[in-house]
């Protein structure tokens, strides 16, 4: 079977060594993860991590049994973009000549995104969307210079009355 | 009250009677209020805390209630993580306390500091590292709970010294905390049905019961089951009294390197149900062909069981208990009398063997003259190895929690220990263990536990001067090279267990003296005993499926032409 890239959102109790827990199930049968993104949610006796994770799809059932059966966990949910709504943030950091900086600034302008920091000869750029989005956009910026690059990794909501 | 003695007083309350020990700096506040408490609890002084881990363990398996392991920070700690993963593999109750250095020393690497939380996380169900004192009580109920509630397993607890010493107000059974916890009981109705409607269908179906439906305690259920269909029962070899291997529908146990008979039934039903099985890698050998055409039913308590390894075509998710006897209720007696005529067929053609060769003593034929002196009715526990398979093979087990063996983890080292934390749970019954001279070595100093406690464990040494097993696979996969496999300079068995004050030990070198020596070491239960038995050093166990593959492969003797190398694992 062929590697795929999976989402899966999972809500845990904010208990001392969840992340490794959560962590160490993957790793054991050799997933490697992409994206993970913690924090707590509106109730702060729980957390909910979002996790982006390649490896066989026959695995994958594996995982998800696995990890819905930790003490600390209360559920798992695998998601995809036609049940739910999958976002990421990025900061990029270009590095121009003045000649060029109207050229990137159409292309911030092009794909909705803002700057939020800008000096004579670098900006930083704040790009929020589609992961396609982004990757997309990040091509077209390496043209210039890309001097740092900083990306939060999925978040994702499922839609209507469908559990996250 | 200081955190030390609440935790104690928690102990009291889940019932614990003994609490198996090796104590140190980190521990001591811990140890200090078992006296300072006055608890009834009774602390046992092991010689090694891997040693405490398999009495816990030992505890566990014949008693069904946690057993209590006590040890210091840093290195007493690690020597848990091999009676850790043991339990495990094997879902047994355990409780592991550790001392730790001081909060505020904790990631410095403190004196005898380890980071146990971290180092045990993938070999325990769940675990603790304890930040406030108050919190005390609940873990230590919680713990209990987790342990020996669905599928069990063992719980790790790390006691920061300052937190065992502080004083506090404690709440004693407060409420636990676990919303993300929780386990099946009853399987669902119209999954049960549906497995009795396939039961009905089936001309050659077989039940496999695994140790899921020991730790349920089914035993008596399942009994009643396989009556009421009157249906063939192969176990795992942790399923080993889940249903009497003494009944005319027992076939015994399946497996690398099972009886085979069960194995010559596996390979023609047309219905397999496990009952509390994981399908074991050690049991289906090859998977894409392992009862490849057989309907495949499971029952587990575990949900993630559920297609690990072999695919079901029904799966229901509950205790096994519970399920089988709902099951029983819509089922009644198949017809199906050729297939169980054939199954006796089967045990009668291709019967377990205990050749008696003169000039040579086997592990077999004492095994099988030590079942029936026994009557097959004494808690056994075994080590790992060759003795292993032959102690599976030739002790009958009657009913659950009679039966002790590191199954998953093939943890050597495992068997005294157990057996003597087992005397501890069955005071007045004798235990056996059984033991190669490899195994026994790796834990022998507890016959000081043995001996101070004066327990009637009796350690049979079955010496073949070998580490039998893998020169057995030395022998058939390697042309024969051993390699690190001779135990050339044991010590003399006998004069070990002498050498404790109330042990004894005897010794069997030839056939004629097996029943002899054998009820003498039975009549002596003032104290453990040895029972060497210089066995012939090179035979093997039979029957045997190579791992990795399909059971059409099974040997029932040793092979005339050169194997190829086992595609399976171990
Ligand atoms: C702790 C540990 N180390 C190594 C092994 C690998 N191993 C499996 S069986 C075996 C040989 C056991 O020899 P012995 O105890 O003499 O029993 P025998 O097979 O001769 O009956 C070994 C080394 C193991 N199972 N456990």
């Amino acid at each position: 079977m062929t590697d795929k890239n999976h989402t899966i959102s999972i809500f845990v109790v904010n208990k001392p060594g969840v992340l490794m827990r959560v962590a160490q199930v993957f790793s054991r049968r050799c997933y490697n993860i992409d994206s993970l993104v913690v924090s707590s949610g509106f109730d702060d006796r729980f957390a909910r991590m979002t996790i982006t994770a390649q490896g066989d799809a026959g695995n994958l059932d594996q995982i998800k049994k696995q990890l819905s059966k930790l003490v600390d966990v209360m559920h798992c949910i695998e998601h995809d973009d036609s049940n739910s709504i999958i976002k990421e943030m990025a900061l990029i950091k270009v590095g121009f000549k003045l000649t060029q900086r109207a050229e990137i600034l159409q292309i911030v302008e092009h794909f909705a995104c803002k700057t939020v920091d800008m000096t004579n000869n670098s900006m930083v750029i704040q790009a929020t969307g589609d992961s396609a989005k982004l990757d997309a956009m990040i091509e077209l910026l390496r043209d210039y210079k890309i001097i740092e690059l900083v990306r939060t990794g999925k978040v994702l909501m499922a839609r209507g009355d469908s559990e996250t | 009250m200081n955190g030390a003695e609440a935790l104690i007083k928690c102990l009291e309350m889940q019932d614990v009677e003994y609490i198996f020990g090796y104590s140190g700096g980190a521990a001591i506040p811990i140890f200090d209020a078992i006296i300072t408490t006055k608890t009834k609890i009774k602390m046992i002084l092991v010689r090694h805390e891997q040693g405490a881990t398999h009495m816990a363990d030992g505890y566990a398996r014949v008693t069904g209630k946690p057993g209590v392991v006590l040890v210091t920070s840093g290195p007493g700690a690690t020597n848990t993580i091999t009676g850790l993963i043991t339990a495990q593999m094997d879902s047994v109750p355990m409780i592991v306390i550790c001392g730790q250095t001081i909060s505020p020393m904790l990631g410095k690497d403190a004196f005898q500091e380890a980071d146990v939380f971290g180092i045990s996380l993938p070999v325990v169900k769940h675990s603790y590292l304890v930040k406030e004192t108050e919190d005390i009580p609940r873990i230590i109920h919680e713990s209990f709970h987790i342990s020996n509630t669905g599928r069990p397993g063992p719980v790790l607890i790390d006691v920061p010294k300052d937190i065992s010493s502080a004083e506090a107000e404690f709440d004693l059974s407060p409420e636990l905390d676990l919303p993300g916890y929780s386990y099946p009981s009853y399987g669902d109705t119209e999954i049960i049905k549906e497995i009795a409607k396939a039961l009905g269908k089936a001309r050659k179906p077989l039940l496999l019961v695994g140790h899921g439906a020991v730790l349920s305690k089914a035993d008596a259920v399942i009994t009643k089951f396989a009556e009421t269909l009157n249906c063939p029962v192969v176990t795992t070899v942790l399923g080993k009294g889940a249903f009497p291997e003494t009944h005319d529908l027992s076939l015994g146990w399946l497996g690398m390197h099972g009886t085979a008979y069960a194995n010559k039934a596996i390979l023609e039903c047309d219905l397999l149900f496990s009952i509390g099985s994981r399908w074991d890698d050690r049991i289906v050998g090859k998977l894409d062909e392992f009862c490849k055409d057989a309907v495949k039913i499971h029952v587990d308590i575990d949900p993630a069981e559920e297609g690990k390894m072999v695919v079901p075509d029904i799966f229901c998710c509950g205790d096994a208990k519970l399920v089988i006897d709902e099951l029983t209720g819509y089922c009644k007696k198949l017809d199906i009398d050729d297939w169980v005529a054939k199954c006796m067929k089967f045990k009668k053609d291709f019967p377990l063997r205990a050749p008696v060769v003169e000039g040579k003593l086997t592990m077999q034929e004492i095994l099988k003259e030590l079942d029936r002196l026994t009557d097959s009715n004494v808690p056994v526990s075994t080590d790992v190895g060759q003795h292993q398979m032959f102690a599976a093979q030739f002790m009958k087990t009657r009913k659950g929690f009679d039966w002790m063996s590191s199954g998953g983890a093939g943890t050597m080292g495992y068997g005294f220990p157990a057996a003597i934390g087992a005397a501890f749970g069955r005071p007045n019954e004798p235990v056996i263990a059984v033991c190669g001279d490899g195994g026994f070595q790796m834990t022998m100093a507890e016959m000081a536990t043995a001996a101070i406690h004066n327990l009637p464990v009796k350690c049979l040494v079955l010496n073949n001067s070998y580490l039998g097993m893998v020169r057995q696979w030395q022998e058939l996969f390697f042309d024969n090279r051993l390699s690190g496999v001779d135990l050339e300079g044991n010590p003399d068995f006998v004069k070990f267990a002498e050498c404790y004050e109330g042990a004894k030990g005897f010794r069997i070198t030839k056939s004629s003296e097996v029943t002899k020596v054998l009820k003498e070491a039975l009549a002596y239960n003032e104290g453990p005993c040895v029972i060497e038995a210089v066995v012939d050093k090179t035979d093997n166990v039979y029957p045997m499926i190579p791992s990795g593959a399909p059971y059409t492969k099974m040997l029932l003797e040793a092979p005339t032409e050169k194997l190829e190398k086992p595609t399976g694992s171990t």
